[in-house]
């Protein structure tokens, strides 16, 4: 699996997205804190935080006793970059390519 | 990142297929932070980090420089009025070999309990900057656009 399948794999399922929704709501939280805002064991919710960790949509750190996560959009973003830039790309390029026509034929 | 909690500390982290070594010098070089960092020459020496866009020059104290694997420094919005006005932020480059040449670039910025405007601001920066880095050391261009 590279970096794009883990984290295509981590979004596709709904419990996953949900954590990430509650990090971007208030980021730094630790598993109880989570934990308690889904209908889920605690076991069940580390599996998923470990799954978003793998694919890097996850990050945490210490802060005294607590382990805080933190919910890290890079990966979206380079996704973001990859893929969105090159649809982009295409249409600028469609575009100058119908303005040339349209110009040579006036 | 919607409440103050969730500004005063942001934490963003990338792969990159480069040395720690070569991380170091994008971050620390102003012919590489030019090509990913919104054009800014950014130069760490002697123990401050000094910054330039355009017109615009100003410096940052460095708290902890450790090449290749660890810098810390004071943050100034100082390209923007009012986010200049606010307290100084600070930045954590934490640079982290993994298995099979890759290398984990984590930035944390915190202490931004002062700072709501810059917090505000910077989130999607860092996505930028760092995801620009990344394409700059993998590929040895800047990103597009």
């Amino acid at each position: 699996m590279d970096d794009d399948d883990r984290v295509f794999k981590a979004l596709g399922d709904s419990t996953r997205r949900h954590l990430l929704d509650r990090l971007f709501e208030r980021d730094g939280r630790t598993l109880t804190e989570l934990e308690s805002e889904l209908e889920m064991t605690r076991f069940g919710v580390m599996k998923h935080l470990r799954v978003l960790e793998e694919a890097g949509l996850v990050v945490t750190r210490r802060e005294g006793r607590e382990k805080l996560h933190f919910l890290n959009p890079v990966p979206i973003r380079l996704i973001h970059d990859r893929w969105i830039d090159k649809y982009t790309e295409h249409r600028v390029a469609a575009l100058a390519d119908l303005k040339h026509e349209l110009e040579d034929t006036a | 990142m919607s409440t103050m909690t969730a500004l005063s500390t942001q934490v963003y982290s990338v792969f990159i297929r480069a040395t720690p070594q070569q991380i170091w010098e994008a971050i620390t070089k102003p012919e590489f932070t030019e090509q990913y960092f919104y054009g800014a020459r950014i130069e760490v020496k002697d123990g401050r980090r000094f910054s330039n866009i355009g017109e615009m020059e100003w410096d940052e104290e460095v708290l902890e420089a450790q090449a290749p694997s660890r810098l810390v420094h004071r943050f100034v919005a100082a390209y923007d009025p009012d986010m200049a006005a606010e307290e100084a932020s600070r930045v954590t480059w934490e640079i982290e070999p993994q298995d099979g040449g890759i290398t984990k670039l984590t930035v944390v910025h915190d202490q931004l309990e002062s700072a709501p405007k810059t917090a505000e601001s910077v989130a999607g920066g860092w996505m930028y900057i760092l995801s620009g880095l990344k394409t700059l050391l993998e590929t040895g261009k800047p990103l597009a656009g």
